[in-house]
């Protein structure tokens, strides 16, 4: 390595040198770009339906057009116009999910770590009766009860996520509540709540953030599944799933119309992942300059 | 002068499975200003419960009672949570062990610094930031400015206790608790440290409760001194003159146990104190260091009376002192 080469890499911001999380954030970054403006660049509407021009393979095969860069599905609407608004819809769902669970888990995790006793007590108790729910099945037991809507997914998947943000938050701050800054910030006169916010919530957000990603990446997938069993966002919604699902009867003969909609959810879900291990590692204070 | 802190026959029970806890068990302390009064004692004997019970910063099930706890001329006994925010960190401020842990990892000094003093005086951010400058060049840090900018664990362990100083110096407090405050630290940055709280004292007419287990730090800091055995104070006077003849059978273990370099010969067993402090749960009748008092005797299970000797002297011995300097 020549001595310019050398200093480059040295002078190098941290953050890029690291592989996992510079791969997961273009990935991320390019899905949530896509979600943002794909939908207006695609020409086609993903909605319209072409009945002529039914299951045209993708443009780079035989058979292919260029009218239709990864081709239609079984009612000839456009694949990529399906695809890049499907991204918005897992997005979405993912981030909405996030939000709902990492509100209700932190909170209680936090009330529980922070004040312990019988708040503790309390709060383990939920946290262990939510671990006893199986998932899916209440999952799909409220949509098939309440019908299929996005905000019903959501909800649902909101409602049922967050026990691993409890836990974090549980054990992280009851960690955070006996050392030497909370006691001192209590000498110099702040209050319980400030506190929390204060001094707790900033400490125990690196792990949290880390969960998040994961949580994401997992009710990606859930939607992706309750859409593929018919239960998740309605068709004709363009989910990533519901394009699996749609492609499942054609998937020995036309093999792209499962694979395409299958590859995006694989490397979005990686991505996330990828994403929150290089958060994990970069989000340590010891690694702020 | 009226003392900065009058604290009377303090006690904190704490109901444990076996009982009612009692580790702070009627204590009696007085500052003035400029004073450093030293707390001394071994581990579990109440030293650190009473500095939370004077702070207000007990354990929520340890319940607090006291004939008298004042604060210059404000009562501290009948104030709220509430007040006692208010109190805490601007007319009462404490120190604490652990420099590497006191300042919390997210946010830069100068952040804390700023937030202290925002909370208690209205002062803008401009102003604060200001000060807290000022503050850290005055507890001798360099540099100042950068060190606002920078995060805890940037900073040695002597830097952020001198921090933590300038935090809890901020808003000017009357009464400063220092819960073994260099405990943690090397012996030379003890040292600096402990010159600077005197400077600092002397500059702010400050007093200090010096809690700590090491003899030698209130023989150099402190004018006065409080033993503490088992939830009590078993002697208490001017340092000198405590350390040069002690009344108390524990007092004088103490002093027995710190080596002294050309005193003590190389070799030579340091003086030990048998046993352990003995269990906190429930009254205990007599005194309670007759278990492992090398002079006890009958009379010693009977209630203790305080014997005074000269000004300011006083001990809680049945063993009158020449009794007590041979043993029987």
């Amino acid at each position: 390595m020549t001595d310019d080469a050398l200093r480059a890499t040295i002078a190098l911001p941290h953050r890029l040198r690291h592989g996992g999380f510079v791969v997961g954030a273009a990935i991320v970054g390019f899905v949530i770009v896509t979600a943002l403006v794909g939908p207006m660049l695609v020409p086609h509407d993903p909605f319209a339906q072409d009945l002529v021009n039914r299951l045209v393979p993708p443009m780079w095969t035989d058979g292919g057009s260029a009218g239709h860069v990864l081709g239609t599905d079984q009612v000839g609407r456009d694949y990529l116009a399906r695809l890049v608004y499907g991204a918005r819809i897992s997005l979405l769902i993912g981030l909405s999910t996030v939000l709902v669970s990492g509100l209700i888990g932190t909170t209680l995790g936090v009330a529980g770590g922070f004040f312990g006793g019988r708040v503790d007590d309390v709060v383990t108790f939920v946290i262990t009766c939510r671990l006893a729910v199986p998932l899916i099945l209440v999952a799909l037991a409220v949509v098939s009860l309440v019908g299929s809507s996005f905000l019903v997914v959501v909800v649902t998947l909101g409602l049922l996520l967050w026990e691993r943000f409890a836990v974090v938050a549980r054990a992280t701050s009851s960690q955070i509540r006996n050392l030497d800054y909370v006691a001192a910030a209590r000498a110099a006169g702040c209050s319980r709540g400030y506190i929390l916010l204060r001094e707790v919530l900033p400490n125990i957000l690196n792990p949290l953030i880390v969960v998040a990603t994961l949580e994401m990446a997992l009710a990606i997938l859930l939607e992706a599944a309750l859409s593929f069993l018919g239960l998740g966002v309605p068709p004709p919604l363009p989910s990533w799933g519901l394009m699996i699902a749609e492609a499942r009867d054609y998937m020995f003969f036309q093999a792209w119309v499962i694979v395409i909609p299958g590859l995006a959810l694989l490397v979005f879900v990686l991505g996330i992942n990828l994403l929150g291990d290089g958060l994990r590692d970069l989000l340590a204070p010891e690694s702020r300059a | 002068m009226t003392p900065i802190l009058t604290v009377e026959r303090l006690r904190v029970e704490i109901p444990v499975k076996a009982g009612l806890l009692r580790p702070v068990r009627g204590i009696d302390l007085a500052l003035s200003a400029g004073e450093t009064h030293g707390l001394v004692g071994e581990s579990g004997s109440g030293k650190s419960l009473t500095a939370l019970g004077i702070m207000g910063l007990l354990p929520r099930r340890a319940r607090r009672s006291a004939a008298q706890l004042r604060l210059g001329d404000l009562d501290l006994l009948p104030l709220g949570e509430r007040a006692m925010e208010d109190v805490r960190g601007d007319r009462l401020a404490m120190i604490f062990q652990e420099p590497m842990t006191s300042l919390n990892p997210a946010f830069t000094i100068g952040a804390q610094l700023t937030e202290t003093l925002r909370r208690h005086r209205r002062v803008s951010r401009r102003e604060a930031l200001e000060r807290a400058a000022a503050m850290l060049a005055r507890v001798g840090i360099s540099s100042p400015r950068t060190r606002l900018a920078q995060y805890p664990h940037q900073l040695s362990g002597g830097l952020r206790q001198r921090a933590m100083i300038a935090m809890a110096l901020l808003c000017e407090p009357r009464l400063l608790i220092a819960d073994e405050p260099t405990t943690a630290l090397d012996v030379t940055v003890q040292a600096q440290i402990l010159r600077l709280l005197a400077e600092l004292q002397r500059a702010m007419g400050l007093a200090i409760l010096l809690i700590t287990h090491d003899l030698s730090v209130v023989a150099r800091v402190a004018q006065c001194v409080s033993v503490m055995y088992a939830g009590e104070i078993v002697e208490t006077g001017a340092v000198a003159d405590v350390f040069a003849r002690p009344m108390h059978p524990y007092t004088r273990g103490l002093l027995s146990a710190v080596p002294v370099p050309g005193k003590v010969k190389r070799g030579e067993p340091l003086g030990t104190i048998a046993g352990v402090v003995p269990s906190l749960v429930g009254e205990i009748d007599g005194c309670a260091f007759r278990t492992r008092c090398p002079a006890a005797h009958d009379a010693c299970v009977r209630p203790v009376p305080v014997r005074t000797a000269g000004a300011g002297r006083r001990y809680r011995c049945h063993l009158s002192p020449g009794a007590t300097e041979a043993p029987p």
